[in-house]
């Protein structure tokens, strides 16, 4: 019976060195040093990374990052903030730092979690150099002072703090095509992994939502419950590596049916890279492990 | 005779579920007709498409009759009047649909999608005929047509 206090202080000592232990972790005030940022560049990489598709609303210009747009999913409905260049209602008003914090890292100016509906769980792989170039082009883009709404998202998961431990569990560095054997393959398995996101998306999630690495880019039910995001790994999709990059760039399958839902934000990205580039992405997607659906 | 008329009653019940399955599980021939048109449609595109894009795409040679003959088929198309296609009831709801409700919700602005692709087809035919460069220039915005109305419009595969 005396034991109860002590099995309780226990407990509360765990949760407090797990609070502790996954606290929020920004970059370092050095990490910045040295980097020249390069706007121009900072366009390209805007594209690769998609910022466009979530953070424009319906109506509104392809480059005002008014925010708005809803996200359903199993633990609510996430609202994408406005990351306009506007000081008080966007991001204009945050340092170098503070903004790689948040695409690398997932920690807010106010030094809390940030969700992983934004995918700094992919960004966390990007050349710091195409961070501070992005950050660059993005304080050029013009400005919104719609204010962000509020995520919709229920107890428990509105407790911020919990993504501490989320992230020691979900959020890794490691590549998960671990050998990319030429330039093409490091530089599609670049696009893909880190800046593309495109795995957010095309692998399944498990129930606390982390992305299930067995099921790589196998294809998972769509998070706004119409119908499923494709397998695109070889084990599904047949196409050519010349196939997949055609359609990357002009949103043609191969028997000219034509993209649609949220594939037409991807492509309006994927058509501002080069052949190049976007031959590089073809190449990865034909080297990671075919998985069949059952 | 009571049991002739538990029969009858047996039958009568028999054939009200078997009708009522058979509504739950099939389209009326105005829906199936309706939904075979739309399907055709999207074929014909699909194979016009095809004969130019193998040019733009720069797979096959470029060749002015064949560039002219399917662009001006796709503007053909484009200008063909869908008012009876979309028939009540035909929406994603239904198996093998993947017509989005918001197609009825907002019929305007689907109606407006469709005039943006008569709109390009017919600046694509225009030029089509007139070289290599000047054809892939006009596809463009035909692509872009398309997508811009799958984008709303239709839904993924199930």
């Amino acid at each position: 019976m005396a034991r109860w206090p002590l099995i309780l202080g226990a407990m509360v000592a765990a949760l407090g060195a797990g609070w502790y232990l996954t606290r929020p972790a920004p970059l370092a005030d050095n990490a910045l040093d040295r980097l020249t940022p390069d706007a121009a560049r900072g366009a390209v990489i805007f594209a690769a990374a998609g910022c466009a598709s979530c953070h424009t609303s319906e109506t509104g210009a392809d480059t005002l990052l008014t925010g708005g747009k809803r996200f359903a999913s199993p633990f609510g409905t996430f609202v994408a903030p406005n990351i306009s260049s506007d000081p008080v209602h966007g991001v204009g008003g945050w340092s170098d730092l503070e903004l790689a914090s948040a695409i690398v890292a997932g920690v807010s100016q106010d030094g809390s979690h940030l969700y992983p509906a934004f995918p700094y769980t992919s960004y966390n792989k990007a050349d710091m150099q195409d961070v501070v170039d992005l950050i660059a082009h993005m304080r050029t883009l013009p400005a919104s002072d719609a204010p962000s709404l509020p995520h919709e998202i229920g107890f428990p998961f509105n407790l911020r703090a919990a993504l501490g431990p989320w992230k020691a569990l979900f959020v890794s560095e490691q590549w998960v095509l671990a050998t990319a054997e030429t330039d093409a393959l490091e530089r599609g398995r670049y696009l893909v992994e880190a800046l593309g996101h495109c795995a957010e998306c095309h692998t399944p999630r498990g129930a606390l939502g982390g992305l299930q690495g067995d099921q790589w880019m196998a294809g998972a039910p769509n998070p706004s419950g119409e119908g499923r995001i494709p397998n695109i790994t070889p084990a599904a999709l047949q196409w050519s590596e010349r196939d997949i990059a055609e359609y990357l760039k002009s949103g043609f399958t191969p028997d000219f049916d034509s993209a649609g839902g949220e594939m037409v934000a991807v492509i309006k990205n994927t058509s501002q890279l080069t052949d190049a580039d976007r031959a590089a992405i073809a190449a990865y997607l034909k080297a990671i492990p075919a998985i069949a659906n059952p | 005779m009571p049991i002739k008329g538990l029969t009858l009653l047996s039958v009568a019940s028999v054939f009200t579920l078997v009708s009522a399955a058979f509504a739950a599980g099939h389209l009326t021939q105005d829906q199936q007709r309706a939904m075979d048109a739309r399907n055709a449609h999207m074929t014909l595109y699909s194979f016009n498409l095809g004969k130019v894009g193998a040019m733009v795409q720069d797979r096959v040679p470029y060749d002015a009759d064949v560039a002219s003959a399917a662009a001006a088929n796709l503007a053909a198309l484009a200008a063909i009047d869908e008012a009876g296609y979309w028939v009540e009831g035909t929406d994603t709801s239904i198996e093998g649909s993947r017509a989005k409700p918001e197609i009825w919700a907002d019929m305007a602005g689907f109606e407006a999608e469709q005039v943006k692709l008569a709109t390009a087809t017919a600046a694509f035919a225009a030029v089509a005929g007139d070289g290599l460069d000047a054809m892939k220039a006009g596809f463009g915005p035909v692509g872009q047509s398309c997508s811009s109305c799958h984008e709303s419009y239709r839904a993924p595969r199930e």
